[in-house]
């Protein structure tokens, strides 16, 4: 994995980060509303960033459309990423 | 049901091959205060929680778990990569290797297998809670006696992501416990 994508995976691990801090804090603190404003922006921001890492990159989960061929199956797997 | 993201939470780093590490380590992945008795415990006591927020903190952390044993495993993996016989045998993996030669297995330490006696789901949503607050203080502990063993850098960072998240997980089941022990007093008005 080159050095671009392993920096733009780290970005989105670090949004998607920021999303589960304030989901779980959410649990707990339904109606704050200003932590769901944060969060809803959050979760905007990882859409974006996952979209952009997807189309360069290839499918990070379930039910994303993937070029031919199958490309689920493309090394490294996280366990195998020099960050 | 479940869905799998292809990454990890958190950037896991090893500045080096260290099988003394990883022998310590393993204790995260198969132990009694380990990642995977963690998730197994939070995802089975959810079903008999009585409030929202307490089915979601339980589900939500039950499942960050399992990314942390994920974590776990790619540090165990990276620290045993191109290990020798002879290094494997030097620190004392000698019979970790005859059963799994590098494969990751849920054992503590000492090569014991987990056991769900680990864990205990009570129905009691206070003990329950309770229990699932003790364990996040035991697995952080766990981590700071890891990090007093390791020497190297790049592992503490991850390690120290780690103990933080159970620091903030004791404090959202601390919340998780006092709504529902409020939801428990206002049921019983007579």
């Amino acid at each position: 994995m080159n050095r671009e994508q392993v920096a733009a995976l780290k970005e989105l691990m670090a949004q998607e980060f920021t999303a589960l801090e304030l989901h779980l804090y959410l649990d707990t603190h339904p109606t704050d509303q200003r932590a769901l404003m944060e969060y809803n922006e959050a979760c905007r921001q990882v859409m974006v960033l996952k979209q952009r890492y997807q189309q360069q990159f290839g499918p990070l989960t379930f039910c994303e459309t993937s070029g031919y061929p199958w490309q689920w199956i493309e090394e490294p797997w996280p366990w195998q990423i020099s960050y | 049901m479940w869905i799998y993201e292809k990454k990890l939470q958190y950037p896991a780093k090893v500045g080096r091959a260290n099988l003394r590490m990883a022998k310590y380590l393993i204790t995260q992945y198969g132990g009694p205060d380990g990642e995977l008795a963690a998730s197994l415990r939070y995802l089975t006591q959810r079903y008999t929680m009585p409030t929202g927020q307490a089915k979601a903190i339980l589900t939500d952390i039950g499942t960050e778990e399992l990314a942390h044993l994920e974590i776990i495993a790619t540090l165990v993996y990276k620290l045993m990569d191109r290990a020798t016989i002879g290094e494997i045998e030097a620190a004392g993996l000698g019979a970790y290797y005859a059963d799994h030669d590098k494969a990751l297995f849920y054992v503590n330490g000492e090569g014991v297998p987990w056991t769900a006696a680990y864990i205990q789901s009570k129905g009691d949503p206070v003990a329950d809670l309770h229990e699932d607050m003790a364990a996040e203080e035991k697995a952080r502990a766990t981590y700071e006696w890891l990090i007093n063993l390791s020497d190297d850098p790049d592992l503490n960072d991850t390690l120290s992501f780690l103990r933080q998240r159970e620091i903030v997980h004791f404090q959202r089941f601390g919340e998780a416990l006092q709504i529902v022990q409020e939801y428990m007093d206002s049921k019983r008005i007579y």
